[in-house]
């Protein structure tokens, strides 16, 4: 039974586009509709010790889409974020049940090996975290270098589109050599992008990239995502509802370890289905 | 209750200003021990520590002149072969304590560590000499080096688990996450971020141990001569020291607290070293 669900079809989610959106070029077509998804998560359930996080949670979050998930403190945002590359296995005794299928393929299958998920699936986290003893150039390197690439001319390369793409090369193309440290906390945030990027994941999943950050860093962040969004999956965790509503295409509402609700932003926002999602996003709690 | 009742006020000021006065002296006690040694060693040692102490060997009783060139070069040849056996064991050891080990077998590790930091130093001379000495029939600088060592690795283990545990775990997450092994993310991540820490403390074991002389007196016993194959006897600055200090002869006597005062202020120096080291790493990591 549990195999007849993973060969349905994946499952759409209506074509309610925020208006933003559908005027770019990069508005869901009819024949992307068909782009099979990104994740497909079953009965998705996590405990630390006797604790459970997640309780049987069952999503389909959609590829080169951005999809944010929200909830109060304490829901399991990050935790379910974390579930989708392992990262979650770094806490000792977590256990999971469920099934996260990435690309078709189980993630949590005995034969794959994390590093492997990981180098496919990567993450920004809260609180930037340049390495202290690397200069800017270095840390947006050191995946590629870690993982065997050795040619200049192509790091070269890679190093420029990566901050690029993070929108810091302007600020930065003339001090590559300074500790990644050196720079401002929005910048440095932006490095960890460019950072994440540069090893060419498929998915980047961001666990409150902008919490930290003031409204100015926050919106060159946010401006961000939605450039990622045409070349990546992202998936953020984010406790900010207006910023759920200004970036994202689809959102998922977590509450108690449990989806409450998910699809399109426009839907979550101006029409759920669900009382508890209403209650929360006109801030009755939370 | 009065508030004014001046006789209390102060009988308290008194025993206050008494509490005061008898830290102060203790702290002078702590002070005083080491001003005293290097007063007392550079005014009967000094005199006697000139060009020919570094580079002549020493002569029969009662030839004037003569030095411990010998002794001081088995010294820095005992602490690097003591460094090759405790350097890596040691650090690898922090590194199990402070990546991989589980909370209990970590508890009884450090238990053991804390054991063998406290057994006495003869203790350690008389364990070689009944595992190396006896088997090959000879006292050798292999066998003193690794007395030595042997009390290096609780040591080194110890400061190497602090330091890196010192290192935010945003580093390891943000490596694993960009696809880096496990390993790769421990050296190229956590000990390189904490390297200063771990140097700070194998120099420390180093000071520690280069003045130890009970170690030796059963391993590489001493020698007046160039040692010109480590599995044969070598000399050592501490055990120079000691011949020197129980003899009868006045000459000795003066090159023995020549030699004594080399020593201190070696170690003196590895010590301000790692005060500097330390002052840096922590404006870095914390």
């Amino acid at each position: 039974m549990e195999s007849k669900v993973i060969m349905d079809p994946p499952m759409t989610p209506p074509v309610l586009v925020p208006p933003e959106r559908a005027a770019s070029p990069l508005a869901i077509t009819e024949a992307e509709d068909a782009r099979p998804p990104a994740f497909e998560v079953e009965g998705l359930s996590i405990w630390y010790d006797e604790k459970r996080a997640i309780q049987d949670i069952t999503i389909t979050i959609p590829s080169k889409m951005i999809t944010a998930i929200i909830g109060p403190s304490g829901c399991g945002k990050s935790t379910f974020l974390r579930s989708l590359n392992r990262m979650h296995e770094l806490v000792p005794r977590a256990r999971i049940e469920g099934k996260v299928l990435f690309a078709g393929e189980d993630i949590y299958s005995s034969d794959i090996d994390p590093t492997a998920v990981r180098r496919r699936i990567g993450m920004v986290f809260q609180k930037s975290n340049p390495f202290p003893t690397m200069s800017i150039a270095e840390n947006v390197l050191i995946g590629l270098k870690l993982n065997g690439v050795r040619e200049r001319a192509f790091l070269r390369e890679r190093l420029e589109q990566s901050l690029r793409m993070a929108a810091l090369w302007e600020e930065v193309k003339n001090d590559l050599h300074k500790p990644g440290m050196s720079l401002s906390g929005g910048q440095q945030q932006r490095l960890c992008i460019a950072r994440a990027i540069a090893v060419e994941p498929e998915v980047l999943l961001m666990d409150e990239p902008a919490s930290a950050l003031d409204p100015i860093a926050t919106a060159k962040i946010e401006e961000l995502i939605h450039e990622l969004s045409t070349k990546y999956t992202v998936v953020i965790v984010t406790h900010n509802m207006q910023q759920a509503g200004r970036c994202s295409d689809f959102t998922a509402f977590l509450y108690l370890g449990r989806l409450i609700e998910f699809g399109s932003t426009n839907k979550i926002f101006t029409n759920p289905s669900e009382r508890q999602t209403e209650d929360y996003i006109t801030g009755r709690f939370g | 209750m009065t508030m004014s009742s001046s006789n209390n006020h102060r009988w308290r000021k008194a025993k206050s200003a008494f509490a005061s006065a008898l830290a102060f002296v203790a702290a002078l006690l702590v002070i005083a021990p080491l001003g005293l040694v290097l007063f007392h060693l550079i005014r009967s040692g000094a005199s006697s520590v000139n060009w020919d102490f570094f580079t002549n060997l020493p002569t029969p009783v009662g030839v004037v002149g003569g030095g411990m060139v010998n002794a001081i070069v088995g010294s820095f040849e005992l602490l690097a072969l003591a460094a090759l056996i405790g350097v890596p064991v040691g650090v690898l050891g922090g590194v199990y304590l402070a990546e991989y080990g589980s909370a209990r077998a970590n508890a009884m590790l450090r238990f053991v560590a804390d054991v063998l930091n406290g057994v006495p130093s003869i203790i350690w001379g008389v364990i070689v000499y009944g595992l190396v000495v006896l088997r090959f029939k000879s006292f050798s600088a292999y066998a003193g080096g690794l007395a030595l060592g042997l009390m290096m690795i609780p040591l080194i283990m110890r400061t190497s688990e602090e330091v890196l545990l010192l290192v935010p775990t945003g580093y390891r997450e943000a490596s694993l996450a960009l696809g880096i092994s496990r390993w790769q993310t421990i050296v190229h991540i956590v000990m390189k971020t904490a390297s200063k820490g771990i140097v700070t403390g194998i120099l420390l074991a180093l000071a520690r141990v280069a003045g130890e002389t009970a170690p030796l007196l059963f391993t590489a016993f001493g020698n007046r001569f160039w040692n010109h194959n480590l599995s044969e006897p070598i000399a050592a600055l501490p055990l120079q020291i000691f011949t020197y200090a129980i003899s009868p002869y006045d000459d000795w006597h003066r090159q023995a607290w020549a030699g004594a005062l080399v020593l201190v202020v070696t170690i003196l120096f590895i010590n301000i070293l790692v005060r500097f080291l330390t002052r840096e790493r922590i404006a870095r990591v914390l």
